[in-house]
């Protein structure tokens, strides 16, 4: 297929289409706009159906319909906007649905600005809403991987009927690069045979769709479940490895740099500056925020001697990176916050103080 | 066969369909079930209707109707 | 012996939790008889509200969702909208529907969703254990409103019906009530016009059905029968507020 040039959100949403997904509810919010204003044209054109919402908690809620009823269903927003759907998100995962969830963060707490930021990490990979829960958090840092991390991420999300949250920002989402298109996936509504709706001729009692689980046994039992659930979703992504995490120049670095999304791009520069400069430096990129690539930095803290860790926020994944470190190796801290996107130079120069601390 | 007949496990005692009887023939039952309630109770079948009123009445439906058939 | 009265099968065999005399259990048989009788029962999903009813899907042999509470209409949007040929309703109580989900439903009333909404108002919430519901009438008593509600302070009932009847798009608004035979008829009936609109895909039907809450009421179900005939019917009068495709006169 050819290479077209297309914004990260926009992408993201013909990327939605070719993967089956025919649903998208949503409410109006910067610097996502861009999706459901794409969606609002495509969808109707393929038969799909595009609802503007009154708000995302409604928007999250139409989500936890259509999934239940068995639709490949989306939602998107950005970081306030998202903390308002994590009522339904923690009724997703309860009740085990499969659905894509679009975050492309801005900058907060409260209304923050509408700048790219990473400080929605804390609330992506512990759950967000309440009750003992995960969902699946990716983490692209191209235009081409809006695109082909949405494809995944709905298989995902109906491989471990739990909801799959992609965790993009401001400056993916508007900018433009070359993308190749994926190849579309076929869907099939009745593939899901416990869906509300199914009238298969092999239906043999009602299909319910809960969250509530009122006896204590019960509740146990269910949470158990979901928590076995979760240990083969990590162990999923321990056993692909190139799914989970992109490795540069790791193998003789000194110094492993560790961010993701855009900060990576970014990082990867860094790198290459750096080993210009004579210092022995790699990178470690998760793709999937949750679950954490807690074994591999492990490994990597074995043989490298320092990690420096670099988010737009004032860090959060790196308390990951340093229990996955385990105390074995310093762990150091840089960020940026209010939509500043740190520049190679200043992180170049946040290694210097490092690496030669005199 | 009766033309009234309660599923006791299912009264809950609430009365509504011995006041709402025309012919003033339910009553709560001497006995308690399981539950612990005092059931209604049929005093005098001979003088139903098979109107239904109670079993319409029963938020629990718990009373099913017969009719002798002409 | 032929039966004249028997339970629907589209009901469960289950005993409800509802205390003694609560309406719930009557409307939940009203709306599965009309599932029976309109032969859709196969094809209808429903959605429990938070509330007393959060476990009406363990009543009906049906599919049924659980929504969070105030959302089922959102809820109900997104099934009706992924498989709009069955049959969709959400039964909710004042507290869910008048107060945490004014949004949901005012939007999908004004959507003009096909869905069905069974709008059960007791005028208090009853399963936190007896606080004020917006649909409280003035000067009655609840766990929050121990001296009685004062509409200066804490508003005045809301009349759900008479506000979703301004809106365009809903095709039938109806208020019923079942403190009655009498009245339990015409509430039958319109149940079964919401979903025959519905069946027909004719748009938005909304049916609220005023009710009884014995226990938080603090009154014998057969008292509390008279109480809603004397207090709550002055202030949410019975009768249809919109009905665009004249399926009363049908």
């Amino acid at each position: 297929m050819a290479k077209v040039l297309m914004k990260g959100n926009e992408a993201l949403g013909e990327a939605a289409i070719l993967a089956g997904c025919r649903y998208y509810f949503g409410y109006p919010i910067t610097p996502q706009s861009e999706l459901p204003a794409y969606l609002a044209k495509r969808l109707p054109q393929v038969d799909g159906v595009f609802v503007q919402a009154e708000s995302e908690v409604s928007a999250i809620n139409m989500v936890y319909g259509a999934a239940s009823a068995g639709a490949r269903v989306m939602t998107s927003s950005s970081s306030p906007g998202i903390s308002l759907k994590q009522e339904g998100i923690s009724y997703i995962a309860g009740a085990e649905l499969p659905c894509l969830i679009v975050n492309v963060m801005r900058g907060g707490p409260g209304l923050g600005n509408i700048n790219p930021s990473q400080s929605d990490y804390w609330q992506a990979t512990r759950g967000g809403g309440h009750g003992d829960y995960r969902t699946l958090v990716m983490a692209p840092n191209s235009v081409q991987e809006m695109a082909d991390f949405t494809l995944a991420a709905f298989e995902y999300a109906d491989r471990f009927r739990n909801p799959v949250l992609m965790l993009s920002d401001g400056v993916l989402g508007q900018m433009m690069e070359p993308v190749v298109m994926p190849s579309p996936k076929d869907y099939d509504i009745d593939s899901k045979k416990w869906a509300l709706g199914y009238t298969g001729k092999d239906k043999t009692a009602r299909n319910l769709c809960t969250s509530i689980f009122m006896g204590q046994e019960e509740l146990e039992e269910h949470n158990w479940s979901l928590y076995q659930k979760y240990q083969v979703i990590t162990d999923f992504f321990k056993a692909n490895k190139e799914l989970a995490v992109e490795e540069y120049l790791c193998d003789d670095a000194e110094i492993i740099l560790v961010g993701y999304g855009i900060i990576s791009r970014i990082l990867k520069t860094v790198v290459e500056k750096c080993r210009k400069r004579g210092i022995k430096a790699g990178l470690v990129r998760p793709k999937v925020l949750w679950p954490f690539p807690s074994e591999i930095i492990s490994k990597l803290a074995d043989k490298a001697s320092k990690f420096l860790v670099v988010e737009m926020s004032y860090g959060q994944m790196v308390e990951d990176v340093k229990l996955a470190v385990e105390g074995k190796k310093p762990v150091y801290f840089f960020g940026r916050t209010g939509g500043a996107v740190p520049s190679d130079f200043e992180i170049l120069n946040e290694v210097d103080k490092i690496v030669r601390p005199d | 066969m009766s033309k009234w007949v309660i599923n006791e496990n299912l009264c809950k005692g609430c009365g509504i369909c011995i006041e709402r009887c025309p012919m003033k023939i339910l009553a709560f039952a001497e006995h308690l079930t399981p539950k612990g309630v005092h059931p209604s109770s049929m005093t005098d079948e001979s003088k139903c209707t098979s109107c239904a009123i109670c079993a319409k009445s029963c938020p629990d439906v718990a009373i099913q109707i017969y009719k002798e058939e002409k | 012996m032929k039966q004249v009265f028997g339970k629907t099968k589209v009901l469960s065999a289950n005993p409800t939790h509802y205390c003694p005399g609560c309406d719930h259990g009557i409307v939940h048989r009203l709306i599965a008889e009309t599932l029976e009788e309109l032969e859709v029962a196969d094809k209808a999903i429903g959605i429990a509200p938070v509330g007393c009813s959060v476990f009406a899907y363990d009543y009906f042999n049906i599919d049924f969702n659980q929504a969070a509470h105030g959302r089922a209409p959102a809820v109900a949007t997104g099934i009706k909208r992924t498989r709009p040929d069955s049959i969709v309703f959400t039964y909710q109580g004042d507290g869910d529907l008048a107060a945490i989900g004014t949004a949901e439903i005012i939007h999908a009333a004004n959507r003009g969703e096909n869905i069905t909404v069974v709008f059960i108002n007791n005028g208090i919430y009853g399963m936190t254990g007896g606080q004020m519901a917006p649909t409280t009438l003035v000067g009655m008593k609840t766990q929050t409103s121990p001296y009685g509600r004062d509409a200066a302070t804490m508003g005045s009932p809301i009349r759900v019906s008479e506000i979703i009847a301004t809106l365009e798009s809903p095709a039938y608004v109806t208020r019923v009530t079942v403190n009655t035979i009498a009245n339990q008829m015409k509430a039958k009936k319109a149940i079964k016009n919401a979903f025959t609109l519905q069946k027909e895909k004719k748009g938005f039907s909304f049916v609220e059905v005023v009710c009884i809450c014995p226990t938080n009421w603090g009154k014998k179900p057969t008292d509390a029968h008279k109480w809603l005939a004397e207090n709550m019917l002055p202030v949410f009068p019975l009768g249809t507020f919109k009905d665009i495709h004249g399926i009363e006169k049908a």
